[in-house]
């Protein structure tokens, strides 16, 4: 019998030895004289048991082990010629009852893992095209509708509802119009975007499509930052497979109407993600960011209607499409409707990608599913929606994470990144960390943000360096301010959160030199 | 990927007027075929940087007159994004990831110690010329940090006694 194995593709797996373990196994299976069909898969997130090596078995369906290093292979193929396979020390039981796994709620990334990313028969065994065969059959303005229904909000990070967005584009008249999908996920600690990509490319393709379909667009981009080279020519390859069947192209599925699809490069620059930022970076310009109005939705891409989107979006209206959008609202409390993906990432044992309803607790998803740090030492620092975000303290972890209590504790969501950081770290290194990224990455049209950040990094140079005085923290309170209200966009407007955050919940690492500071804030 | 060719040493001047005509014609051929692209520009950049391992100071004349663009927007273009150089350097390349999730597992360790270990400072050409050492902002491996790239590939949970070997390792194949 030939016994089909799955070992990961994905960034993540391959950066901790997928490559190495998938090599071992032809040799150890050969060395055997088994038969067997090797699949490489993309990751399901639970990046603690990478490399994850998964067995298709007659009576038990899929068997998973991990981690599993290239020592371990030997045995483990041993073990399955055998049937005993359920001693092998790296068993962790059939793939469904893992409970990293198996407490999630997984929509969007429920195909992650299963198989190939790029075998499109594949997909459609498991759903996929669904959605979009659905679309066909309606009018432009009832898809739209039914993204209504779902509740469902950007997962870039501003969390805008995104069938006010759609509807927009759809109202306004254009010959041209296009779809955008923000891959640029500049974010430190996500990478449910590139999971996703590496993993399940054709569910991104086919939520574009349908948003073609719902406002009247004919082609879209997908801007993927450079650091993300598997992520491109996984997606590279999907389009040419899709082109080929007709799930894009100049009739999609027979049905008469188009939607073309290319993926474009970043070139390492953070405020790219911004959207009008990454609209001129695809125009072929400076990545600098656009005063709005006028809205992408209605001067967009070349100045035409344009649907700006996160991959976890687009990706969302493909199941949502399929099952409907009352379905997916059944998910999630008040505002926050559907799943959310979460990034464990930092100082963690068991980091990866959890998709859970909205409404879990930090706490938990540090406790139960991360299990905890990494180095063994206690959690000190959380810092929660990217670079951006705010700086936790250990008693704030119980806040459930929705978009409006985050937002309630002065922080906020965005993208669903967690990091975390136990006792060793420097809270002043890291704002200082924040203003000095801010300061890089700008993109230098508006003062406050341009001036102001490297006037914040100046200051924290000398807290850093222990020589600040109560004076220097007014300052750089009075320059936060400043950031916050006189920027453009969210760049110097929310680098602001992360330092004062890192000030109000950890005052004992912004030591100054004099004793006054108490007294001057 | 690097397609850049290897300059050996002591090339003679026919030799190396040669070469400049050659790329001159290639970045001529590269910028006409994106300029009738909407938005070729990027494109067009990072083919030219992947084919001679820089874009050339030189050439941005050229880019300029097929996009029809002046050679101060062009240039202002190239500047704008860290990924474009427009001096030649290493052709292999070494990132280390410093972003906060990394700096969370220990990356600052990394990123103060590399350049003794590596013996080569950031955004410098390693003395055997084989490759460059850079700083990078997250490359979606957070779960398992610290996190270095060498070329295309992302290795995790690395740690500075280990990082020379893996090094060595990553020039050797
Ligand atoms: C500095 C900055 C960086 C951003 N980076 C990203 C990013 O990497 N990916 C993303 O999807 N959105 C990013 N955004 C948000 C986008 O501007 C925009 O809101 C989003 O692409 C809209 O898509 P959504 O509604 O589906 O979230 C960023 C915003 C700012 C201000
Ligand atoms: S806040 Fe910063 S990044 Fe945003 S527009 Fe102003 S200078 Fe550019
Ligand atoms: S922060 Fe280093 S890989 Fe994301």
């Amino acid at each position: 019998m030939t016994m089909t194995v799955y070992i990961s593709q994905d960034t993540t797996a391959v950066a901790v030895g997928a490559e190495r373990v998938a090599s071992a196994f032809v040799q150890a299976a050969q060395d055997a004289d088994s038969n067997y069909t090797l699949v490489r898969n993309g990751s399901r997130g639970a990046f603690g048991l990478e490399p994850l090596v998964e067995i298709e078995t007659a009576d038990r369906g899929r068997v998973a082990f991990g981690p599993v290093s290239p020592g371990d292979v030997p045995s483990l193929v041993k073990s399955m010629a055998d049937s005993k396979f359920d001693s092998h020390p790296n068993y962790l039981g059939p793939v469904s009852d893992i409970p990293w796994l198996a407490n999630q709620t997984r929509i969007t990334f429920k195909r992650c893992g299963e198989g190939d990313p790029v075998d499109l028969a594949n997909y459609r065994a498991l759903g996929g095209y669904r959605g979009l065969e659905r679309a066909i059959s309606l009018t432009p303005q009832a898809i739209v509708d039914e993204i209504k229904v779902s509740g469902l909000r950007g997962r870039g990070g501003a969390a805008f509802p995104t069938g006010i967005k759609w509807q927009t584009v759809l109202d306004t008249q254009g010959e041209q119009k296009y779809i955008v999908c923000n891959a640029d996920e500049g974010d430190s600690g996500t990478f449910a975007d590139r999971l996703l990509m590496e993993a399940d490319p054709y569910q991104l393709i086919e939520g574009m499509t349908i948003s073609g379909l719902a406002v009247g667009a004919t082609k879209g981009f997908i801007y993927l930052r450079s650091e993300y080279p598997r992520a491109q020519k996984m997606l590279e390859r999907a389009i040419e497979v899709a082109t080929a069947e007709g799930y894009l192209g100049a009739d999609l599925c027979g049905s008469g109407q188009r939607f073309d699809l290319e993926v474009r490069m970043g070139a390492g620059s953070y405020i790219c993600g911004e959207e009008t930022a990454l609209l001129n970076s695809l125009e072929g310009k400076r990545g600098v960011v656009r005063a709005k109005p006028p809205l992408p939705a209605i001067e967009g891409l070349f100045g035409k209607p344009t649907v700006v989107n996160n991959v976890l979006t687009l990706a969302s209206v493909s199941s949502i499409l399929a099952d409907g959008g009352a379905e997916y609202a059944r998910h999630g409390v008040d505002r926050s409707k559907g799943t959310m993906p979460l990034q464990l990432a930092g100082n963690i044992k068991n980091g990866g990608l959890i998709e859970v309803p909205f409404g879990v607790s930090l706490s938990q998803v540090i406790n139960e599913w991360g299990a905890g740090t990494r180095s063994g030492r206690p959690v000190r620092a959380v810092q929660v929606g990217g670079p951006l975000g705010a700086y936790l303290s250990r008693d704030q972890l119980d806040v459930p994470l929705t978009y409006e209590a985050l937002t309630e504790l002065g922080g906020m969501l965005g993208h669903g990144g967690i990091v975390v950081f136990d006792d060793s770290v420097d809270m002043a290194k890291q704002a200082h960390f924040a203003m000095d990224f801010c300061a890089k990455e700008s993109c230098g049209k508006c003062t406050p943000c341009r001036i102001g950040a490297v006037r914040g990094r100046e200051v924290l140079d000398r807290v850093c360096d222990n020589t600040a005085s109560s004076n220097d923290l007014i300052l750089l309170r009075d320059l936060c301010e400043t950031m916050e209200q006189a920027s453009l966009c969210a760049m110097g407007g929310l680098t602001p959160l992360p330092v004062k955050s890192a000030m109000d919940n950890f005052p004992e690492d912004f030591g100054v030199t004099d004793n006054q500071y108490e007294v001057a804030v | 990927m690097n397609r850049r060719k290897k300059t050996g040493g002591g090339i003679g001047v026919e030799q190396e007027l040669e070469s400049v005509k050659l790329m001159k014609a290639f970045v001529q051929q590269t910028a006409a075929k994106h300029a009738s692209t909407q938005g070729g520009l990027l494109p067009c950049l990072h083919e030219i940087q992947a084919e001679l391992g820089f874009i050339p100071n030189d050439c941005l004349d050229s880019v300029a007159t097929a996009f029809s663009l002046s050679t101060a927007e062009v240039h202002g273009v190239v500047s704008f994004y860290h990924d474009f150089r427009t001096s030649p350097s290493a052709q292999h390349c070494i990132q280390i990831c410093c972003a906060e999730a990394c700096q969370a597992s220990g990356s600052r360790e990394l990123e103060v110690g590399a350049a003794d270990v590596l013996g080569v400072e950031f955004d410098q050409k390693h003395p055997t010329g084989d490759y460059r050492l850079e700083r990078v902002y997250c490359l979606g491996n957070c779960a398992c940090g610290p996190s270095i790239r060498i070329d295309d590939e992302v290795y995790g949970r690395i740690d500075l006694a280990g990082l020379p070997q893996l090094v060595n390792e990553a020039m050797q194949s």
